[in-house]
């Protein structure tokens, strides 16, 4: 496809393309930003740090898809790295804090609400928001994409470096919600499902970064296969981290003994 | 009852340790695991270089175990010190007991990583370009030792509970 273009008009196929991925997180960003204003206006303030985590979370995006980091991306591996973990762990997980469907809910009418809880509580959401199938979707979406030709073609096809974005973003954000509740969640599973995987999510996700260390993604030179794969390893044990800890800290509070049990004998 | 106890404060502070004695196990063996996942990480990785991230003679089954054990180690570490809190917030709070399940979780993984992981799965060795049996020795038995310490405080609790159990009945 290369050789039928001349420099210039790649170029600017790029730009389009950069604009067509950052379109959707711009809209989403104003929409929240919308919604906290009406909510606001109605006498219900919103909590500053959930705006400033969205915000942050939706800029992590957007810099991974569009501008300076987005375009060296294309021919460093290591600045794809972490242009991937910006789009599919951090950003997802900062948007996740920032509780967009808890405002949604609250700045729409009450019959928009019912309809939307309506489709929140939907048996096809309720399976694709299982951490099982999330987990799936992301880990394995990303097994397929760096052990396969995938990556390579990525780069070659507009079509194919849009769809891939795309599915690394919505894989990283499902995840995230289906394992930590932030948001009203109508189909809940146990803590102790949901850390055992995480936990098989996570190794997937380390095991994955070593395969890249040791068998490079086809066209991707040695040392930053190496790079590349170290940083996916220890940047995502971080974010990882953070799940975890998010995780144990919910079950603390939800496991809170009812009544005082200082004296009796269990 | 209470003046029984050699120590009735503690007795008074955790009443209800014979009854979560498990959870304390458990919450200890997590830790123990997790906080040895630590120290291999960052004193044999990170601060001495001897571990190697990965290692060509790898098989692929220990490419398995070393990534599910990394990701539970760190899952373990975490939910382990909440499960701490909870057990203090349940006056349930046993530190021998607690211990004990420390030592059982980091000699335990110890023993793995030094003869199944490092000898069989051949992730990586301790150490390169040196005589590695000195290493080897030196890790497993170590491994060993805090297991027979372990053994001997798990008896303890143990002996306690029974007889806890036995003045209860």
């Amino acid at each position: 496809m290369n050789n039928h273009m001349s420099h210039k008009t790649e170029h600017s196929i790029q730009h389009i393309v950069e604009l067509l991925l950052s379109i959707p997180f711009i809209l989403v960003l104003i929409i929240y930003l919308v919604s906290v204003l009406i909510s606001s206006y109605r006498g219900r303030s919103w909590s500053l740090y959930r705006s400033v985590f969205w915000m942050i979370g939706v800029c992590c995006c957007i810099v991974a898809v569009a501008g300076p980091l987005a375009d060296l991306a294309h021919t460093d591996f290591t600045v794809h790295m972490v242009a991937h973990l910006l789009l599919g762990m951090l950003g997802p997980l900062l948007m996740v804090l920032g509780a967009p469907m808890t405002l949604l809910l609250r700045t729409l009418s009450v019959r928009q609400a019912r309809k939307l809880t309506r489709i929140l509580r939907s048996k096809a959401l309720g399976v694709i928001s299982n951490p099982i199938i999330t987990s799936i979707l992301n880990v394995g979406g990303l097994w397929i994409l760096y052990t396969t030709n995938l990556y390579a073609m990525m780069h070659e096809n507009i079509f194919l470096h849009v769809v891939v974005h795309l599915h690394v973003f919505l894989a990283g954000y499902f995840f995230t919600v289906s394992l930590i509740y932030i948001d009203p969640v109508p189909h809940r599973t146990s803590y102790f499902f949901r850390a055992i995987v995480l936990g098989l999510a996570l190794a997937g996700h380390g095991i994955l970064s070593k395969y890249i260390y040791a068998y490079p993604p086809n066209g991707v030179p040695e040392s930053q296969a190496r790079n590349g794969g170290m940083l996916m390893y220890y940047g995502g044990d971080m974010i990882d981290l953070v799940l975890i800890i998010i995780l144990c800290f919910q079950w603390f509070k939800a496991t809170k003994p009812r009544v005082i049990i200082s004296q009796s004998s269990a | 009852m209470f003046t029984k106890n050699k120590n009735p404060d503690i007795k008074l502070k955790y009443p209800n340790r014979y009854a979560y004695s498990n959870r304390n196990l458990w919450s200890g063996f997590l830790f123990g695991l997790g906080l040895v996942a630590f120290i291999d990480e960052t004193v044999f990785h990170q601060l001495l270089h001897w571990h190697h991230f990965y290692d060509r003679s790898t098989t692929s089954i220990g490419l398995i175990s070393d990534g599910i054990f990394h990701a539970f180690s760190w899952l373990a570490t975490v939910g382990s010190l909440f499960m701490v809190a909870d057990l203090k917030r349940r006056n349930a709070w046993w530190y021998m007991r607690w211990q004990a399940g420390v030592l059982i979780g980091a000699g335990g993984f110890n023993l793995y990583d030094g003869i199944i992981q490092h000898k069989l799965m051949r992730i990586h060795q301790i150490r390169y370009n040196v005589d590695i049996l000195p290493y080897d020795l030196v890790w497993n038995i170590t491994a060993a030792i805090i297991l027979i310490i372990d053994f001997s405080i798990f008896m303890q609790t143990q002996n306690k509970l029974k007889s806890e159990r036995y003045a209860h009945e």
